[in-house]
């Protein structure tokens, strides 16, 4: 309570439809300290996106209807014949320009942002971590683990240092900067502890398979855990490893559940494509969120391999993902889609999103007729947060909505 | 030595070269215009918090903020402020305009030559 009256039609807040303050953000015990003027910089950062995508983004379209397709079709006497055509268009239209260039700008500001409060605290987070991870088995990491060269080649989503590096032996500022800016990157979309996919793979599995009651879980490219612990939760008999290649991210994530009091997930470090240190069906769920996209061609494929290989009879994989590029999508679409591939340091984006994966699934083992296809939004709490369920705008590969791809083995 | 930390890596290149949509002058200026407009929104929102804060403790009402009227001198010390702040953040046209007007302006690097001669 904030010592307003309590007239829920009475004042601003009644119409209004942005993204929240920043300070109703979800903290635990690791998470960076922040200042006024830092909350108020994620303020902005948020807005900004939100105008981005709601006021300047519409108008590329209309850039591309008006001008640059007229002028591809005028140059080539003919219509693009793929998404990359569409895209080398834009590239020449001053409208397309603009929004790519502020798009760009405002995506470094959010690392600058996150990066100087994760940095200038990083000593007292490093040794915060230290104290709630040194006791217990909840964090297992390998460091002669190689970093695959598709995670180290660019640094994805522009955040320097990626998801493997550090500033000292032990520092976490990669992954606390990455937790505390996710909220100003989707607007609060994704709730208060940037759950909001997590809690919709929860709602699907319930819904969809009431009588399922696993017993081990692994989430494959876990980072820093936020979208398995309420799967942790939900299902708190089961044990849930969350597996990652960057140990910065597991350091802070295993801190970061055990503040939050979640104590069935053991953060380990290890690649996704090599599972052999579990056994044949040593899991009864499989899950990926948000993972896929930053693979390569050979990863996915051994990583569907190797999910085969460990998952019990009758267990599920679940992978959630945007959609894929399906021949009806309007190039036009997929174009702008595949902005975060090549601007925002996203290599492998592009091409994952025209895969068959159905055809991978198959090939890794699955039954072909036991594949699962659907659609999942964020859940939020309403109250606070906008629900991307209710959005009829489109963000192209950035709104919290998404396609679940997955199999029954 | 965390601030160093900060000073020192916050604005950091990610891996990776970067595109350019403009030319690269351009972006530049408009990268720099976009960070300082973040930074006036900051200023925004805490003088904002300021102000509700005095109202809250009743020390100043936003409505005594919206009816503030300066007096003579008053608007002519803010008048004054005005001017000078527009003079500095319009420093380069002032001096392109004087520029214009000039004839026979040397660079600095053609005086160097002229006054290191043996004959000068
Ligand atoms: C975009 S993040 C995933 C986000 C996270 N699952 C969530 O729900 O928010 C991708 C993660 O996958 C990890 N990763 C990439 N390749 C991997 C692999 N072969 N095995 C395990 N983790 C991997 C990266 O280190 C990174 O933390």
């Amino acid at each position: 309570m904030d010592g307003s009256p309590d007239l829920k039609n009475a004042g601003p807040a009644q119409s209004y439809s942005g993204p929240p303050d920043y300070r109703v953000v979800g903290r635990h015990g690791v998470f960076p300290e922040t200042s006024h003027d830092e909350i108020a910089r994620f303020n902005f950062l948020a807005h900004m996106n939100r105008h981005l995508s709601t006021r300047i983004m519409p108008a590329v379209k209309t850039a591309w209807e008006r001008r640059a397709g007229p002028a591809f079709e005028t140059r080539e006497s003919r219509a693009p014949k793929d998404r990359h055509e569409v895209r080398k268009a834009l590239l020449q239209d001053p409208y397309y320009q603009a929004w790519s260039a502020l798009r760009r700008a405002t995506m470094e500001q959010r690392q600058q942002a996150g990066r100087w409060i994760a940095l200038r605290q990083a000593e007292i987070l490093s040794a915060k971590v230290d104290g709630l991870t040194k006791a217990g088995d909840r964090l297992e990491l390998d460091p002669a683990l190689p970093i695959p060269r598709y995670v180290s080649a660019v640094d994805h989503h522009c955040m320097p240092g990626s998801y493997h590096r550090e500033v000292f032996p032990g520092d976490v500022s990669g992954a606390a900067n990455y937790d505390s800016g996710i909220f100003a990157t989707t607007g609060g979309a994704l709730g208060r502890f940037s759950d909001g996919g997590g809690h919709a793979v929860v709602k699907w599995v319930r819904k969809t398979l009431p009588d399922f009651r696993p017993h081990r879980i692994l989430d494959i490219g876990a980072n820093l855990g936020q979208n398995v612990l309420p799967i942790a939760q939900a299902f708190p008999d089961a044990e849930v490893i969350a597996l990652d290649v960057g140990a910065p991210m597991l350091r802070y994530g295993a801190a970061r559940a055990k503040s939050l009091g979640v104590e069935n997930v053991r953060f380990v470090q290890g690649d996704g494509s090599d599972l052999s240190r579990w056994a044949n069906g040593s899991f009864d769920w499989v899950q990926t969120t948000m993972t896929l996209h930053e693979l390569s061609l050979t990863s996915i494929k051994a990583i569907f391999a190797e999910t085969f290989r460990v998952l019990s009879h009758g267990g599920i994989v679940l992978h959630v993902e945007q959609p894929q590029y399906a021949a009806d999508m309007p190039l036009f679409e997929q174009a702008m889609r595949d902005w975060d591939a090549f601007y925002n340091n996203e290599p492998f984006w592009s091409t994952m999103h025209e895969l068959d994966l159905d055809g991978f699934m198959v090939e890794a083992g699955f039954d072909r007729a036991k594949l699962i296809h659907d659609g999942v939004t964020a859940v939020v709490d309403k109250d606070v947060f906008p629900d991307a369920a209710d959005d009829e705008g489109e963000d192209y590969g950035r709104k919290a909505a998404w396609h679940v791809i997955g199999a029954v083995k | 030595m965390s601030l160093d930390l900060a000073l020192a890596l916050s604005s950091a290149k990610p891996a990776g070269s970067r595109p350019y949509f403009m030319d690269p002058e351009v972006e530049r200026v408009l990268n720099i215009l976009m960070a300082t407009v973040q930074e006036l929104a900051v200023t925004r929102e805490r003088l904002d918090t300021l102000e509700r804060l005095l109202e809250a403790k009743g020390v100043v009402a936003q409505s005594e903020i919206e009816r503030f009227e300066p007096t003579k001198d008053q608007a002519a010390e803010r008048g004054l402020w005005m001017q000078e702040y527009l003079n500095r953040v319009l420093r380069t046209l002032q001096q392109e305009a004087e520029a214009m007007q000039t004839k026979g302006d040397l660079a600095s690097e053609e005086v160097a030559l002229e006054v290191s001669r043996a004959d000068a």
